[in-house]
């Protein structure tokens, strides 16, 4: 039982509020969910400066303990001791930004009128003294009532201060709260943060900030979008160059282990489970881990030099035009990584409607699951030729996979804004952070956690279907003279759904392998994989990519229409779920499994119709 | 005049809100990011089609807002 007293951390958005946990804390954390809402819980120890170990909890950032979302209520509620799961706080530390002392001082005089043991942390004040400020963090504390500690975190300036502090409060009696408590109305505690803000900050004459600057090249009409989408073009094109090398390196390391397993086991049963279901199927996921982390280092570093909400800004009006807000473009842009936190970063839109609308849409940004398929598929029946400019063919390809995602999410929202989430439209409004360089041992947490969540997933949810799928294809046993893959069981049932892929184009493989790439869409690559290593008992195939594996098996309209079910398709059964965790309910899961499905139907039918018309099989 | 026609980089204070024309989580939004009447205000940045959205700096942060919800912010421009 964990019985370290609880220190709740809490602040403004934009306030430096996870670098300073991220300062406090180090590497030593975790994370969870609060019990039956979707809310994540961060927490970390260290310990105070006489040895006391605590447990600091990073609340979600919000402006008042009014909550308008999910995330603010969580932190309403732990502050207030009303969490369920979660110890009252046993002292609570408040960032504010040393810069914006007029409104962060607002929440700031809410929390300490709780009456519970509080630190201030007067953070960014390195940023307050560029713009000429002078903050008296004594005056402050005095106006306050409470002990103020200037930080500065993405430096770690400041921190030791903080536990010092932290060490003082904690356990001791509570001073008497002050005689003129809080008032409760957000305006007249504004006037009032206002007012102690005035006494205690020496401003200079305004002067044009440096943001100021930046931003009127960056939010420019024209050079600002031609910098957006700069950075975008840029973002995916070292998704792909950059991880050449590293999977490179995972192929060949997967490739030696089966060959070594191969080598040193006697062919059979174990053998083959290990080799073809085991190695094979976790290997051509893990593969993946390059691009997965080279995006994410991009989101990271947007999101934490304050970019992403200037992205926002200038796409809000086209995200308008289809009846949603500039900041679905942050959630969005995340699910070309992974649908799953693109889908859990939709808790920051205040609007119910634009949030539903985003959520049943994110699963048709290109996530990376997706790219094993495409690269498979691609490079097996595109040929690698030139269309002129330099442009390959296999690229374009895959920017118009990419592409019809983005088109086809842009139509199901204006339709689903029209229809099922029909309502008032939504607003945008937002604060446009200061920029800040980010700190890079910032971004390697949030690298580090992501690339765990992933391999997680590789060694829980995709061994156990790449596991599953070997026994399905294995048993029952073949007799002399018949395809195993046929007469096996994964085979029966493939031969059922056959007939409703039949028409637009799929075969016996595909019908099998998209079962269970319901699981995760990176399986089909694996039981493409495995069907086509079961079925030829060759040892060369082992040493043969599935490329090469596939390559000229199948007529090119049948190609292009599995490319583009893949597109559509909700093969994904933790996106599903974190729709029902996200939604609360089984109505709109059940609602994007079905007109995903129908989407990609269709989609897949039309393609291959199309091709076939064309002859070009 | 209202908050969508003050023009870019003129400084000026806010005289009213009309907090009945907008929505209850608008109204809670502005508020939270301290816009209130006699707070000083002045238009930086617009969006990249029909100027929409403005982003205005408002004490010292800067808030980006769609142009129907700047038509309920009365201003009136600072004398030089």
């Amino acid at each position: 039982m964990n019985q370290a007293p609880l220190v709740a951390l809490v602040g403004n958005p934009n306030a430096g509020k996870s670098a300073l946990f991220n300062a406090l804390t180090g590497a030593r954390q975790k994370v969870g969910n609060y019990p039956g809402v979707t809310v994540e819980r961060k927490s970390g120890r260290f310990s105070l400066d006489d040895g006391r170990p605590v447990e600091l909890v990073d609340l979600p950032g919000t402006y008042s303990l009014d909550p308008a979302s999910p995330d603010e209520a969580v932190t309403r509620d732990v502050v207030t001791g009303h969490q369920t799961g979660e110890r009252p706080p046993a002292a609570i530390v408040v960032v504010v930004d040393a810069g914006n002392l007029d409104n962060h001082l607002r929440f700031a005089l809410q929390l300490i009128g709780l009456g519970l043991p509080t630190v201030v942390a007067l953070n960014m004040i390195d940023m307050a003294e560029r713009d000429g400020l002078t903050v008296d963090a004594e005056a402050l504390a005095r106006e306050l009532g409470v002990p103020v500690v200037p930080t500065v975190a993405v430096r770690r300036r400041g921190i030791e201060d903080l536990r010092v502090a932290l060490g003082g409060i904690i356990g001791a009696t509570p001073p008497a709260p002050r005689g003129d408590t809080p008032p409760a109305d957000l305006v007249a505690l504004q006037r009032r943060a206002r007012a102690i803000a005035a006494v205690t900050t020496t401003k200079p004459e305004v002067h044009r900030s440096l943001e100021e600057k930046i931003d009127r090249v960056l939010l420019h009409p024209v050079a600002g979008l031609a910098i957006l989408l700069a950075l975008l073009f840029v973002m995916f094109q070292a998704v792909f160059a950059w991880s050449e090398a590293p999977i490179g390196w995972i192929e060949d390391g997967f490739g030696a282990l089966q060959v070594a397993v191969a080598d040193t086991l006697a062919p059979g049963i174990l053998r083959s489970l290990i080799v073809d279901g085991l190695i094979a199927g976790v290997g051509s996921v893990v593969v993946f881990l390059p691009q997965i982390l080279i995006l994410f280092l991009f989101i990271l570093l947007l999101e934490a030099s304050g970019y992403m909400v200037r992205a926002a800004f200038l796409m809000d009006k086209l995200m308008a035009g289809v009846g949603l807000s500039g900041r679905a473009f942050i959630p969005l842009l995340s699910s070309f990584a992974c649908a799953i936190p693109g889908i859990m970063a939709t808790r920051t839109i205040d609007d119910p409607k634009d949030r539903l609308t985003t959520i049943l849409i994110a699963p048709l940004m290109t996530c990376s699951a997706r790219l094993p398929v495409y690269a498979v598929i691609i490079g097996a029946f595109i040929p690698a030729r030139d269309v002129g400019y330099g442009i390959g063919l296999q690229g374009l390809v895959l920017f118009g996979l990419y592409l019809t995602g983005i088109v086809g999410a842009m139509l199901a929202a204006f339709l689903l804004r029209r229809t099922v989430t029909r309502g008032a439209a939504g607003t945008f409004m937002m604060e446009l952070p200061r920029y800040q360089w980010p700190d890079p041992r910032d971004i390697l947490i949030g690298l580090v956690q992501r690339a765990w969540l992933f391999l997680r997933r590789a060694g829980t949810l995709i061994l156990t279907a790449s596991m599953l799928l070997w026994l399905l294809l294995t048993f029952p046993q073949a007799p002399e003279g018949q395809s195993q893959v046929e007469y096996s069981a994964a085979g029966r049932v493939a031969s059922v759904i056959e007939p409703v892929v039949r028409p637009i184009g799929f075969n016996h493989e595909i019908a099998l392998a998209i079962i269970p790439a319901m699981a995760a869409r990176e399986v089909a690559v694996a039981a493409l994989g495995t069907v086509y290593s079961i079925e030829s008992d060759d040892e060369a195939v082992l040493e043969q990519s599935v490329t090469e594996r596939l390559s000229g098996r199948w007529p090119l309209p049948t190609a292009l229409a599995f490319l583009m079910w893949f597109v559509f398709a909700p093969q994904c059964l933790s996106t599903i779920a974190v729709i029902r965790r996200e939604t609360n309910s089984w109505r709109w899961p059940l609602f994007a499994l079905g007109y995903l499905f129908v989407l990609a139907y269709v989609a897949a039918g039309i393609t291959y119709w199309s091709a076939m018309a064309l002859g070009w099989a | 005049m209202r908050l969508d026609e003050l023009p870019l980089r003129r400084r000026a204070m806010i005289s009213a809100i009309d907090w009945d024309g907008i929505g209850p989580a608008e109204a809670k939004r502005l508020r939270e990011f301290g816009f209130d009447e006699g707070v000083a205000v002045e238009n930086l940045h617009t969006g990249p089609i029909g100027g929409d959205p403005i982003a205005c700096r408002v004490g010292r942060m800067t808030i980006a807002l769609r142009r129907r919800v700047a038509l309920a912010i009365s201003v009136v421009e600072a004398t030089a």
